[in-house]
């Protein structure tokens, strides 16, 4: 009989061996992703502190690799709230390391994404990280960083201060890695495209390998209002989650510590609560044996009173700002945009935002071009299995006299605390039956204005053609009838051309 | 004479003035800031219908409106009021115009018809709105006939005021075209009218001094006799009081030709004086088929079908002739043509037949 070993692996080398979780499954798939975590930890940054993001992004060409692939080096700079020192090394070199862990909207939740790319560009070029930044203050520092993949360290290798003269606030990061960039390159402009579209007050520079400038300019300075950050709502809690919260509480009876540590908990719903699970009001919450915390969960999931979760944790584009970034864009003929009430799945809060545009910019296909976005991130892959696909897709269009060849472009924002995505690729979003609710909700709102749109554009063409034919026929029924009367001038038909305009009705 | 030329010149001025009126009345809808609309009898079958006391057919009461005000109508009425104001200028200076004509001039006012059946329509329009045939405005179709016989005519038109013809003067006969339509009858000779199917057998006549034998004017219809054609011979009844004998092929649609010169056709139901009722088929009759033992060829699906249907035609109710040889032709399910007489000989039609066809009292045999 064979001896099982068991070793431990670190969170790096969990990764480092699984990297496709993160998306990072071919040279083409890897430098988009990597790309993206970036940019997307720059917006977070600038975000939190309410300032309109600058972001330059630089990607060069440093050497062939394979017959397919190439060495670049990534740069990404961003105006952000800066990482103060101490944190650097961690944040960029330790893997599940991060300031995402609490409850509020943000773009990547793993705090994997930003360093997963850090350590794919170590693994594929075994070169360091440069990692430069300041909050602001009267010091900039810069690392060189390496990760000790097996412990899940930073490795320093070299540390500068300098002054910070100009007072400049914000983070800048170097590496290098493997990647196929003329692959890529598609998607990675439409990224960039599409992030302007969701993020209307940022400003994107692009440089890429071939020293093309792809710019995206800010259309507006105003932003959304940040998310608060939440407790956890009791739908939404595991035992982990419980033996966490029993392990770190100060309260020392259930009541409190319910009030404490949950979201829309008061004193009545405690009360309330406790009653249905049969504990009692003053129970130490860390006298809880373990089968009863098992039991606690099941009865929190079960709980049909608890409020909904409200949405101040999350921070929606709003109508306003997706006008603006749909406009600045596409600039499209016409637009239409809504925003559905805060709902919940799973104890987790979730806004619905759609746009439909029509015409001007909107790229023509045989199809409705479709553009996904989950926290402000643009979804690239998987379209068809997303929810919002399978709903467009499931459409009665003829309904609202929308035809599939119209340059009809359809956008769905779906924030959340925690975006039902289907894989760990974040990629799609599942088809939860509330989600679906939703965005079938929003859609038949938009559907039913661009509906009103297209009926109003059509009564003005058939206007148009109406008087366009009283236009050409009664000055020749004029002049014949003025020629046939033997008359020498011909009658003023001003009056009957008004008419027509004036009142659209005709004899039938 | 001078009576018959102002006549002449009398309908001229009619048309002139219908016209004008017509222009008048939407000039002045307009000048009034009103659309304007007019109403003529509707031409829908439904509104078609057999007048026994007229022998033929005529337009109902309803009537349907044209409006500029409707944006359907706003075209078929700008057309209309192009075709009146052509009508018109054509009429004043006396020039002929064809149907194909009009469809052309059209464009130069960008009044462009559709096709040709559209402008067609139009004309037919203006006949029915005003009540004159548009050979009275000067538009005549393309198809010809064919006129003979010792009849002096006027000529009215441009350029030939004055001056006469007698229709012997040539052997192929005349062209009844619109000079010749448009022509006062001055004197004749002739104590009937001919009108034969076929330009063959026209021909023969001529050939054959039919005209000087039995007194006669020869009108060659060309098959389904054109309006005008119909029209010379409603006058040369109505206005020298000759009698018309119509020979035909002993076929339905022979037959038919004669009905229609008889009674006049359901399309030419807004008109008037296009028919002469008191015309006689003379012949090819199914009895005479059997009667001359004529050779003959069998009818077929379509010729029954026909038959059938004229059976039940209006017009085939009011003298039995037809009845009984629509019974004659079914029952010896055989057709003749005129030329089935040469196997007499050549000069048998004219000798032996045309006589004992012309001696027969009306309608009976």
């Amino acid at each position: 009989m064979a001896q099982a070993t068991f070793e431990e692996i670190s969170a790096s080398d969990f990764f480092y061996r699984n990297r496709d979780i993160a998306g990072l499954t071919n040279p083409s798939r890897s430098i988009f992703v990597a790309v993206r975590e970036v940019v997307e930890n720059s917006l977070d940054a600038a975000e939190s502190q309410r300032i309109p993001p600058d972001i330059y992004v630089r990607l060069s060409f440093e050497s062939e690799a394979t017959k397919d692939t190439q060495i670049y080096k990534l740069r990404v700079e961003d105006n952000g709230s800066g990482i103060p020192p101490r944190f650097i090394p961690s944040a960029f070199g330790q893997v599940l390391y991060g300031s995402k862990y609490k409850l509020k909207q943000a773009r990547g939740t793993f705090g994997l994404g930003g360093k997963m790319a850090v350590l794919y560009g170590q693994i594929t070029t075994h070169q360091p990280v440069f990692v430069t930044s300041s909050t602001g203050q009267e010091k900039i520092y810069s690392f060189k960083l390496m990760i000790d993949i097996q412990r899940n360290k930073p490795i320093i290798l070299d540390r500068k201060v300098t002054i910070n003269k100009d007072l400049w606030r914000g983070t800048i990061i170097e590496f290098t890695l493997e990647g196929d960039y003329l692959r890529a390159m598609p998607k990675i402009i439409e990224y960039f495209k599409q992030t302007a579209m969701v993020n209307p007050y940022a400003n994107i520079t692009f440089v890429d390998p071939k020293g093309r400038l792809y710019k995206f300019v800010r259309g507006t300075t105003t932003m959304p209002e940040p998310p608060k950050e939440t407790m956890p709502h009791p739908y939404g809690v595991d035992v982990e989650l419980l033996q966490r919260l029993i392990q770190i509480t100060e309260f020392t009876n259930m009541s409190s510590f319910l009030r404490g540590h949950f979201h829309r908990v008061g004193e009545i719903t405690a009360q309330k609560f406790l009653d249905f699970a049969g504990i009692p009001a003053n129970k130490n919450p860390k006298k809880l044996a373990h089968e009863e915390i098992v039991r606690l969960m099941q009865n929190l999931k079960k709980y049909k009173e608890f409020l909904p979760p409200d949405a101040s944790c999350l921070s929606p584009l709003g109508e306003e700002l997706l006008k603006a970034g749909v406009m600045k864009e596409l600039n499209p003929e016409y637009l239409v945009v809504h925003q559905r009430k805060p709902s919940t799945y799973a104890g987790h809060p979730f806004i619905v935002e759609m746009a439909m545009a029509y015409g001007g910019g909107v790229p023509k296909r045989s199809t409705f071009v479709i553009y996904r976005f989950a926290n402000k991130i643009p979804l690239l892959y998987d379209e068809a299995s997303d929810v919002s696909y399978r709903v467009i897709s499931a459409m009665n269009w003829r309904r609202y006299k929308v035809q599939p060849d119209m340059p009809i472009a359809i956008l769905v924002h779906i924030c959340s605390t925690k975006v039902p995505y289907k894989t760990v690729g974040k990629e799609f979003i599942s088809d939860r039956p509330e989600v679906r609710r939703e965005v079938a909700n929003a859609l038949r709102e938009v559907a039913r204005q661009i509906q009103h749109f297209l009926a109003r554009q059509e009564h003005v063409h058939m206007e148009k053609r109406r008087l366009s034919i009283f236009g050409k026929y009664l000055p020749k029924i004029a002049e014949f009838s003025t020629i046939l009367a033997g008359k020498e001038k011909k009658p003023d038909i001003q009056k009957l051309l008004k008419s027509v305009q004036k009142y659209g009705s005709e004899e039938s | 004479m001078a009576q018959k030329k102002a006549k002449v010149a009398e309908r001229q001025k009619e048309v002139v003035a219908g016209l004008k009126g017509l222009g008048v009345q939407i000039y002045n809808q307009l000048e009034e800031g009103v659309f304007p609309t007019i109403n003529m009898p509707s031409r829908s079958t439904e509104n078609i219908n057999y007048d026994p006391a007229l022998r033929q057919y005529i337009l109902g009461e309803k009537s349907v409106g044209r409006s500029a005000r409707n944006i359907r109508h706003i075209k078929p009425f700008t057309q209309l009021a192009w075709a009146a104001m052509f009508s018109n200028e054509l009429t004043s200076q006396r020039k002929t115009s064809t149907l194909r004509d009009v469809y052309y001039s059209a464009q130069a006012y960008e009044m462009t018809f559709t096709d040709q059946q559209e402008s067609n329509n139009i004309i037919t329009d203006l006949e029915t709105l005003t009540g004159f045939a548009r050979e009275d405005f000067h538009i005549f179709p393309e198809e010809r006939s064919a006129i003979f016989g010792d009849l002096d005519i006027g000529y009215t038109v441009p350029g030939y005021e004055g001056k006469t013809l007698n229709l012997t003067s040539h052997p192929d006969g005349v062209l009844i075209g619109p000079a010749l339509t448009s022509a006062e009858l001055l004197n004749t000779k002739a104590d009937k009218v001919i009108a034969i199917e076929k330009g063959a057998l026209f021909t023969r006549f001529i050939e054959e001094n039919v005209h000087n034998k039995h007194k006669s004017l020869l009108i060659s219809c060309g098959g389904q006799a054109p309006r005008q054609t119909r029209a010379i011979i409603r006058r040369l009844h109505d206005e020298l009081n000759l009698p018309v004998y119509i020979l035909t092929d002993g076929d339905p649609w022979g037959m038919h030709i004669a009905q229609v010169i008889i009674s006049g056709s359901a399309n030419a139901a807004h008109l008037r004086n296009l028919n002469t009722p008191d015309a006689v088929w003379s012949g090819v009759w199914a009895s005479d088929i059997v009667e001359y033992k004529l050779p003959t060829d069998p009818l077929d699906e379509v010729d029954i079908k026909r038959l059938y249907e004229l059976q039940r035609d209006p017009r085939y109710q009011n003298d039995p002739l037809w009845q009984r040889e629509i019974k004659m032709f079914l029952k010896i399910k055989r057709k003749a043509e005129q030329e089935a007489f040469s196997r007499y000989g050549l000069t048998y039609i004219v000798d032996e037949y045309l006589p004992t066809k012309l001696e027969q009292p009306k309608g009976k045999s």
